[in-house]
């Protein structure tokens, strides 16, 4: 298709408006990126800045990341192990329970599937004190199941499977009980290994959530050997010395994995997050 | 005898939706029912609790500084509205032109900031903010003529903050809602559009906002939520939930200070339930006034 030349201006002007636009989302990942290679005190002593300088710049900060004493790789397993277990249990009952609303008529469907939609719709932060309180008196303070188990029937999740679900013929479960399958054996062996590709959207979205989440873990967790990487990035962050040196690098390790799924995954990415907008 | 009870086709579904309505029972309902039991006591973790009426809410109504995170928590709401909804709309509607080159890199690079945790964001906005003369901000502006500004000092630059964080983090997020929906506009439209003569302001006003009204709800809901319930950007800006004056500090905040920092959970359970009752309003009426219930199943 030919181009006349006002079309080749709209695209002109299109295109450059977006790398003015792309540029300043970019800057803060080129300053934490360059600034990771800084000696600390040039952060305290500059601020972040974009000053590609070789005089200051080495590779000092990722040695002692990755030789020094401290506890940053704790805690950067703390996360992955955490995000692991917690997206595996949440996807799995999240889907199960999917399931059983799409599947099936039954009594009170309709105002447990209202009950669904009113978490996404309370703020969960008015639930951190009652749910604190909760977990201080069943004993779970300082420990990963008081952050995997109020999180592990998902809401928004359970909504994306259902939406996903809410296109699958009847007549395949109808089918497998014809065939003598129970209830949960048409579940395990024909809906499960149905839903595999969106599973995927889903696995990626929670899995960033769990990586990125730091409020409630900041409130459950004491124990400096326990922390996730948010909350121990947090803490380099103190009124008695910040640890830039490390907080920097740690930052700009931090994101790195992430943004590296995401290149890798990006549609599933977007499939992910953009699953509430647009209805059916 | 209890399997065949189990395995019955009556009984499978409930099985089924366990897991959710346990979670909902223990982690929603009832922690839901003890902050309001909590809002009405005088309480301190680990001891008994009295019962003090009214008290709370009261204090509340006379708190100045509660009064303070209010208004800081609606401003930013508002303002994040106006920014995070006509921007990315006109951001999708551009990019989504057929005439746009480099569409997926320049999708990417927006979504690009969604993908760190708000420790990250806050600590490298914190640092771009700083009041040195060579920090980001500041040695921009310098270019200009401008003297250092002590960004997070003031009421009004520590909201450019705060709103340049949001701003980052979110205008790629709602974009992609944008652009999921215009998927869903058939082209015939446009087409038919054309021929009648209608120029590309009257095909957005005629056809695409109207059409995208789902999305549109969709985001306005979600960010009336998000802005209301916005604490840790604050946190992270400010290192700590102290700002000087209390210009960036958030209901939420106030929650977590009097909560967590201070101890006095009946207080802070009763900012939650103001919190949860200001949430509800705000959304409930939106989305009366843009009609949602009427079309939902």
């Amino acid at each position: 298709m030919s181009v006349t030349r006002k079309e080749r201006v709209v695209r002109i002007c299109l295109v450059v408006l977006f790398t003015v636009l792309c540029f300043f989302i970019l800057v803060p990942f080129y300053a934490v990126t360059i600034s990771a290679f800084k000696p600390g005190e040039e952060l305290i002593r500059y601020g972040l800045n974009l000053r590609f300088d070789l005089n200051v710049m080495s590779l000092d900060n990722f040695v002692y990341l990755f030789t020094g004493d401290h506890a940053y790789f704790t805690w950067f397993f703390n996360s992955l192990l955490l995000t692991v277990v917690q997206v595996v249990l949440t996807l799995l009952i999240s889907a199960t329970v999917a399931y059983g609303f799409s599947a099936y008529d039954f009594r009170g469907k309709n105002f447990l599937f209202i009950c669904v939609l009113l978490i996404m719709m309370v703020p969960f932060e008015i639930l951190l004190l009652p749910l604190y309180k909760l977990i201080f008196n069943i004993g779970l303070m300082n420990s990963y199941s008081a952050i995997v188990l109020p999180s592990i029937a998902n809401a928004a999740t359970i909504f994306f499977f259902r939406q996903y679900l809410s296109g699958l013929p009847k007549e395949l479960i109808a089918a497998g009980r014809v065939d003598g399958a129970t209830e949960y054996g048409i579940y395990v062996r024909l809906i499960l290994p149905i839903m595999k590709p969106s599973f995927a959207a889903m696995a990626i979205l929670n899995g960033m959530n769990s990586w990125n989440n730091f409020l409630w873990p900041f409130m459950v967790l004491s124990n400096e050997g326990k922390y996730t990487l948010p909350i121990g990035l947090k803490t380099l962050l103190t009124p008695y010395g910040n640890n830039y040196d490390l907080l920097i690098v740690g930052s700009f390790f931090s994101i790195l994995p992430i943004f590296l799924l995401f290149i890798a995954f990006q549609k599933y990415f977007i499939d992910g997050m953009t699953a509430g907008a647009v209805k059916g | 005898m209890i399997k065949r009870f189990l395995y019955s086709q009556k009984v499978a579904p409930y099985v089924f939706v366990l897991p959710f309505v346990l979670v909902f029972a223990i982690f929603w309902v009832y922690p839901l029912l003890s902050s309001f039991q909590m809002s009405f006591q005088q309480i301190t973790l680990g001891q008994d609790s009295s019962f003090a009426r009214f008290d709370n809410y009261s204090k509340l109504l006379t708190d100045t500084v509660f009064l303070k995170a209010v208004v800081n928590s609606a401003i930013y709401m508002v303002l994040t509205l106006v920014i995070l909804i006509p921007f990315p709309m006109l951001f999708a509607v551009l990019i989504n032109n057929r005439l746009m080159w480099g569409r997926e890199f320049f999708k990417s690079s927006f979504f690009f900031p969604a993908l760190t945790s708000v420790v990250v964001a806050g600590t490298i906005f914190r640092l771009m903010f700083g009041e040195m003369e060579g920090s980001l901000i500041n040695s921009v502006l310098g270019l200009f003529g401008v003297e250092p500004v002590k960004f997070l000092k003031g009421q009004t630059t520590g909201f450019v903050a705060l709103l340049s964080l949001a701003t980052w983090r979110w205008t790629g997020v709602n974009m992609l809602y944008f652009l999921s929906g215009l998927k869903s506009i058939p082209d015939d439209y446009y087409e038919a559009a054309s021929i009648d003569g209608a120029s590309s302001f009257q095909k957005f006003t005629r056809i695409t906002m109207p059409l995208l009204k789902p999305v549109t709800i969709y985001v306005l809901t979600i960010s009336i939520y998000a802005g209301l319930a916005m604490f840790i950007e604050s946190m992270m800006l400010w290192n700590g939930n102290n700002s000087p004056k209390n210009i960036g500090l958030t209901i939420v905040g106030y929650l977590y200070r009097q909560g967590i920092e201070k101890n006095n959970l009946g207080y802070a359970a009763a900012v939650g339930i103001v919190l949860l009752l200001i949430t509800m309003i705000i959304n409930l009426t939106q989305l009366a006034f843009t009609g949602l219930f009427k079309k939902e199943d």
